[in-house]
């Protein structure tokens, strides 16, 4: 049947035709085409790689000032506290200074006190011992004026001696 | 495949005035049976539209004769007009110690056969095509490089997504990273046969790509590329297949050998298959107005040759999308690396 056979001649212009088109194409047509595609893709993949570039280094740079926010945020309370803890430290010295001079000055004060306390219980003891001398003195003379008087102390005294 | 079709508004108008004129054309050309009131052979008809053909026939005020280059040992070679087989009622003659009958040409004298070069209708069809193709891809090409880092224009924009298709669709996914190679041959033949196909839907077209001499040559081309470019592996999958019990080798080898060319032969018979009968649909629709001589006929049928025009150009589509893919994977199949299959 002449449908089912291929004829010499057209497979011949086939291969002829076919093969030139296909290497006229290759040069002229499919490598620019090709070559054009694959570039737009680069440039297309490399568009979105910067950009996703350029989020990654904002993200960075956001993440780098909340740091050196967070950073500065610490030194100032660090600031703040050690300068508390200075002024702390200077009154609490001061209160211990001036508890320390007023116990010294107390202490000195007692110890004043305490001689002078010292010195007149001496005085007084003195005092006292002359004002018991002179009622003594004035109770003897007194109390011995008479004889029976007398006589009782003497026995009193060797009552006491006849004891021992 | 519907990427090509729907792509603009442009393709969609062609694809409309495609289908208008080709509904009206085969009855122009069938014409002449009703007029010369000889009884209507409906088969002659068709396969007189569907085969090659020494003269280009539009319509019967409008023939185009094609120039016959022949050969023979005892002539030489020769080149005159197919008209010269004709007399002016259009009886066949004889010229120049030639003979034309049923298409083929032969010497009056011995009544051998020649061997015939000649520009034939569908030889003309492929001269028509291939320049098409050049003068299309040119123009994508050019605005390729005019349009450098800008984005695609005119005919660029339309074509650029189809060879995109072809190339992340149907020959990376079967060919792996060795396709680059590939890509110049694999569009040259998708657009070969996509123009073709298309072209042969036109009214008075010739059946290019629905002819078993065309789909032979491209079978051919992808039978030699797949063997030539075919590695260790595929050879030794071939005579020795790995992994199989030594009895079982001995059986596989025929059927291998015969595979490597029952593949090609598969490409041949499927492209000339499916667009050769889908001519042949169509024109059976169309001749059925001509066996009723009915005018309520030819509307209805009218109306079946539109839709079947609509899938025959679905099938113009999926046949070189077909073809491609099954040449891109019998040549990747060739090509890839074996040895972390087993």
């Amino acid at each position: 049947m002449d449908l089912l056979t291929p004829g010499p001649g057209l497979i011949i212009w086939q291969a002829f035709v076919f093969l030139l088109l296909f290497l006229l194409l290759s040069k002229l047509a499919w490598k620019p085409i090709l070559h054009s595609l694959k570039e737009r893709e680069q440039s297309i993949q490399h568009a979105l790689d910067s950009a996703e570039n350029a989020k990654k280094e904002m993200a960075n740079l956001k993440a780098d000032n909340e740091k050196l926010l967070r950073e500065t945020r610490e030194e100032r309370d660090k600031i703040l506290r050690d300068a508390r803890d200075a002024a702390n430290r200077i009154h609490d010295q001061a209160q211990t200074d001036a508890k320390k001079n007023a116990d010294r000055m107390i202490e000195d004060a007692k110890s004043i006190i305490q001689t002078e306390k010292n010195a007149a219980l001496r005085d007084v003891r003195e005092q006292v011992a002359m004002f018991s001398l002179e009622i003594a003195e004035k109770l003897i003379k007194k109390n011995l004026s008479d004889d029976k008087s007398q006589k009782d102390l003497a026995n009193t005294f060797i009552k006491d001696l006849k004891l021992n | 495949m519907n990427k090509p079709f729907s792509a603009s508004k442009s393709a969609f108008l062609i694809t409309f005035l495609i289908v208008l004129t080709s509904v009206f054309s085969p009855v122009s050309g069938a014409d002449k049976t009703g007029g010369e009131s000889e009884p209507f052979n409906a088969s002659e008809v068709i396969l007189h539209h569907v085969m090659d053909d020494h003269q280009w026939h539009f319509a019967d005020w409008l023939v185009m004769p094609l120039p016959v280059i022949v050969y023979s040992a005892e002539k030489g070679l020769d080149v005159f007009s197919s008209s010269r087989f004709y007399d002016e009622h259009h009886k066949a003659v004889e010229y120049n110690g030639y003979k034309l009958e049923h298409n083929h040409i032969t010497l009056t004298g011995s009544g051998k056969a020649v061997f015939d070069l000649s520009i034939t209708k569908n030889v003309a069809m492929l001269f028509i095509t291939a320049a098409l193709m050049f003068f299309v891809f040119r123009s994508v090409a050019n605005g390729a490089k005019n349009n450098k880092g800008k984005a695609p224009k005119g005919l660029q924009s339309f074509f650029e997504p189809i060879i995109l298709f072809v190339r992340d669709e149907i020959v990376k996914p079967n060919m792996g990273h060795h396709y680059e190679k590939f890509m110049p041959y694999m569009l040259t033949l998708f657009f070969f046969i996509l123009f073709g196909n298309l072209l042969g839907l036109l009214p008075g077209a010739g059946n290019l790509t629905g002819n078993i001499a065309v789909t032979m040559t491209l079978a051919v081309f992808t039978f030699l590329i797949t063997n030539f470019s075919g590695n260790k592996g595929y050879w030794s999958h071939i005579f020795w297949t790995p992994g199989v019990p030594l009895p079982l080798r001995i059986v596989i080898l025929p059927v291998e050998i015969i595979g490597i060319f029952t593949k090609p032969f598969s490409l041949m018979i499927r492209l000339f298959v499916a667009i050769t009968a889908g001519h042949i649909v169509l024109l059976s629709l169309i001749c059925l107005t001509f066996i009723f001589g009915s005018i309520i006929v030819g509307v209805g049928s009218s109306v079946i040759v539109l839709f079947i025009n609509l899938i025959e150009l679905l099938v113009a589509g999926i046949q070189a999308y077909v073809f491609t893919m099954f040449s891109s994977m019998y040549i990747g199949m060739a090509i890839q690396d074996h040895s972390h299959d087993h």
